[in-house]
């Protein structure tokens, strides 16, 4: 813990009811070029036995996110600045001492890592791996953790667990080690699941078992999800709430069905405006122009204002807040959403209603 | 070269101008417009008119006829090194792609639709099997004879860093095709390099830049003017956009949308993103293991899909869309291996319609023909015609979801 850490005075702890309780959350790396902001103020809540979607491309800071909660990043390079709190279970993360932290990981915040072979030791047996896991948490005796691995792989619906605890990693498909990853997340019945990109290395059919799966059991041991993808139909599928980050910052926030059917930030509504669907058929696509910024040359005010079609003088010289949209309990980062940009809100509302049905700019013709 | 498509020559022409203006945002331009919504819903039922046209004037002899094609790499193994199995990654592929259309391979990773792709273009040498393009049969070609056929045919990579060598400024990228084709003069060549970057919205002068100093969009747009660079007729594009994020897969996808267009091209489109493939295609083929499970028009197999898997495939999409959540089928276990595939019907060990039939033995015994449903719609299904919303229905609502991992060990 560095000393800044213990200047800060915490706020309080959360009610009960919320689980995890991420407050002004910023993790900066400290490279060759310079400092890279990956994650930059970003705050969210998520009740026990809920689900939360954290959306984003690659390198808008969502798995920096999870890796912070988990203190899974080496300090240095990384860096978590002092104001930043953690609330999770009543406990603040970042101030409890790694032994601490080492007991509440695996025991009641598991995570799934998108590679899975990556993540699983190939020199010892998938059963060693749980049970270690489980001997380790739940203090309990070998042969009991062994039966409780081979417990979780039957809950994963893998077939003759008996004969796969003593197979290893290689000798398992994508799908089976997913399976695997998730059984050894389980084995210790954690309050949150952190999935990231659970199901990205792996082929659509398999997806489609693997995000059943995870949608049952979690219902069945009803614990948190935050489930971290780039994949919007996954998101869909799969949480009940929503945050959209963009440049190491949270831009919009709301349930699922408001920020999938009814997006108030520029960014977000670009992103859906953008997949291809059976409407937008002979069309052109909707494109957000340019591309992500670099992290050491961020834009000075609104960091989407460079590419945003809406943007107008007071995005370059003011950065926006998280402003409460005409939908209560949606937030978006933007100046449409104060009484300056009411005009333009209009305007862009319209605008993105009609690209969502079909495609602009028609070809075939002159 | 041939005609319809000439983007080569003097000028950029004017198909570079909606080319640059795909990247800045249309939603940005019909507001500036002020674009009212029934005038761009009119825009709308122009485009299904100009669908129904392209189907209409696609209704001649192929461009590409595939016979019998097939695609077998040897295994060796042991201390001899003999060969000790065959992967049968293409085993007996036919289809047809017609002049001016869209064609998609669909299928999951080792189904053999890259193969697939390959071996049309001789870049892997097919083990038996025909391709005729434009009426002259290329499998029978000698490789001197092959090269004026490869100007005609190109490829775009999955991955666009993989695909440039990082040594080679983007001028030798590009050119290298040129050079291998004849353009000796350096002058025409850097010409023609300019052209093509400038039609896939890239700058003139980014010819003396190396490919690290592009962004993966950039480089996808490099490999697209690598392709284009030779004014083909036919451009296989293998997964295109796979490993793009989703605000630069949109502009790359306008982008084969408009040269599509502009320069009459024929695409072989291979993808695993089926919602992609609704967007993009006229007609989609759906492999699993090597062969061709079913052929139809984007609306005959979204629609009315006849062969359990692509059902499977079509279920198993997430939709962006949180009102259709649904109870998806799931398929149980894992694609098996293409060195060892199952008998008879080779989707037997993960079919749900065979389960909910009872398991007929002529799944397992005998393998399905593809065979013609309706026009233009063929199925490679003993039981297609049980194919139905209601069975699915049914299927779903008793499947366990725990239960889909099948033992792959033996």
């Amino acid at each position: 813990m560095t000393e800044t850490i213990d200047v800060h005075t915490l706020g309080a702890p959360p009610p009960a009811d919320i689980l995890l309780d991420v407050r002004n959350l910023r993790t900066i790396f400290h490279v060759m070029d310079g400092d890279v902001p990956a994650v930059d103020g970003v705050s969210f809540q998520l009740r026990p036995g809920r689900s939360i979607g954290i959306v984003g491309e690659s390198g808008s800071g969502k798995s920096v996110t999870a890796l912070t909660i988990m203190r899974l990043l080496d300090i240095p390079p990384a860096e978590v600045s002092g104001e930043s709190e953690i609330w999770f279970d009543g406990k603040e993360l970042l101030r409890l001492p790694m032994d601490k932290m080492r007991r509440i990981r695996g025991n009641d915040i598991a995570m799934i890592f998108q590679e899975p072979l990556t993540s699983l030791n190939p020199v010892f047996t998938i059963g060693n791996q749980i049970a270690e896991q489980v001997e380790l948490h739940l203090k309990v005796k070998k042969k009991e953790a062994w039966e409780r691995a081979i417990e979780s792989l039957k809950l994963v619906g893998i077939p003759s667990p008996e004969r796969r605890v003593k197979q290893y990693p290689h000798e398992m498909s994508g799908g089976m080690r997913q399976r695997v990853m998730i059984a050894m997340a389980l084995s210790c019945e954690p309050k949150l699941l952190i999935a990231d990109e659970p199901t990205t290395a792996l082929d659509v059919t398999i997806q489609a078992q693997i995000l059943e799966l995870l949608k049952t059991i979690q219902d069945r041991t009803d614990s948190a999800l935050m489930l971290i993808t780039h994949d919007l139909g996954v998101v869909a599928e799969m949480v009940e709430d929503v945050v959209v980050m963009y440049a190491g910052q949270v831009v919009e926030t709301g349930t699922v069905e408001q920020v999938l059917l009814e997006p108030r930030d520029p960014y977000t509504m670009g992103l859906i405006e953008s997949i291809p669907t059976v409407d937008k058929r002979g069309g052109r696509l909707s494109v957000i122009k340019g591309t992500v910024p670099s992290p050491f040359n961020l834009p000075p005010a609104c960091r989407f204002e460079p590419r945003c079609p809406y943007a107008w003088k007071l995005c370059r010289d003011v950065a926006p807040d998280l402003f409460e949209t005409d939908h209560a309990g949606q937030f978006a980062r933007c100046h449409l959403h104060t009484p300056a940009g009411e005009g333009r809100r209009q305007e862009a509302l319209k605008v993105h209603e009609q690209s969502m049905t079909i495609g602009r700019d028609l070809g075939g013709h002159g | 070269m041939n005609e319809g498509t000439t983007p080569s020559g003097s000028e950029p022409t004017e198909t570079t101008e909606p080319q640059l203006d795909a990247l800045s945002s249309p939603s940005a331009r019909a507001a500036a417009e002020g674009e009212s919504a029934s005038a761009v819903a009119q825009r709308a039922d122009n485009a299904s008119d100009a669908i129904r046209r392209a189907d209409n004037a696609t209704d001649t002899e192929p461009l590409l006829k595939i016979t019998g094609l097939k695609k077998h790499f040897p295994i060796f193994g042991g201390i001899l090194r003999r060969q000790i199995g065959t992967v049968y990654a293409v085993d007996g592929v036919d289809f047809d792609v017609k002049r001016g259309e869209t064609f998609a391979l669909v299928g999951e990773s080792g189904c053999g639709k890259t193969t697939l792709g390959r071996s049309l273009l001789r870049l892997t040498e097919p083990t038996a099997g025909t391709i005729e393009f434009g009426g002259t049969n290329v499998s029978g070609l000698s490789q001197d004879e092959l090269r004026p056929m490869r100007r005609r045919m190109q490829i775009i990579f999955q991955d666009p860093f993989g695909s440039l060598n990082p040594r080679m400024p983007v001028s030798d990228i590009i050119g290298e095709g040129l050079l291998a084709q004849g353009v000796n003069d350096r002058r025409k060549r850097d010409k023609k390099v300019e052209d093509s970057l400038e039609i896939v919205g890239l700058r003139r002068d980014y010819t003396r830049r190396y490919p690290h100093e592009f962004s993966g969009g950039q480089r996808q747009r490099i490999g697209i003017a690598r392709a284009l660079a030779l004014d083909p007729e036919f451009v296989v594009c293998d997964e295109p956009v796979s490993a793009l994020d989703v605000s630069i897969q949109s502009q790359v996808l306008n982008l084969l949308v408009d040269l599509r267009r502009d320069f009459n091209l024929t695409y072989l489109f291979i993808s695993h993103n089926l919602s992609v493939i609704q967007y993009f295609s006229d007609r989609v083929a759906v492999m699993y293991l090597g062969k061709i499970v079913e052929v139809g028009s984007v609306e005959q197999l979204y629609q009315n899909a006849r062969h359990p898997y692509t059902v499977a495939l079509l279920s198993a999409i997430p939709e962006a869309d949180p009102r259709r959540r649904k109870k998806r089928l799931v398929l149980k276990g894992d694609v098996p291996s293409p060195a060892a595939p199952p008998s008879g019907c080779r989707f037997h060990t993960r079919c749900w319609l065979r389960e909910k039939l009872g398991n007929p033995e002529r799944c397992s015994t005998e393998e399905p023909l593809l065979r013609v449903l309706e026009t233009g719609h063929t199925s490679a299904c003993h039981f297609a015609e049980d194919v139905s919303e209601r069975t699915v229905d049914q299927v779903v609502a008793t499947q366990s979801v725990v239960d889909t991992a099948v033992a792959d060990l033996a």
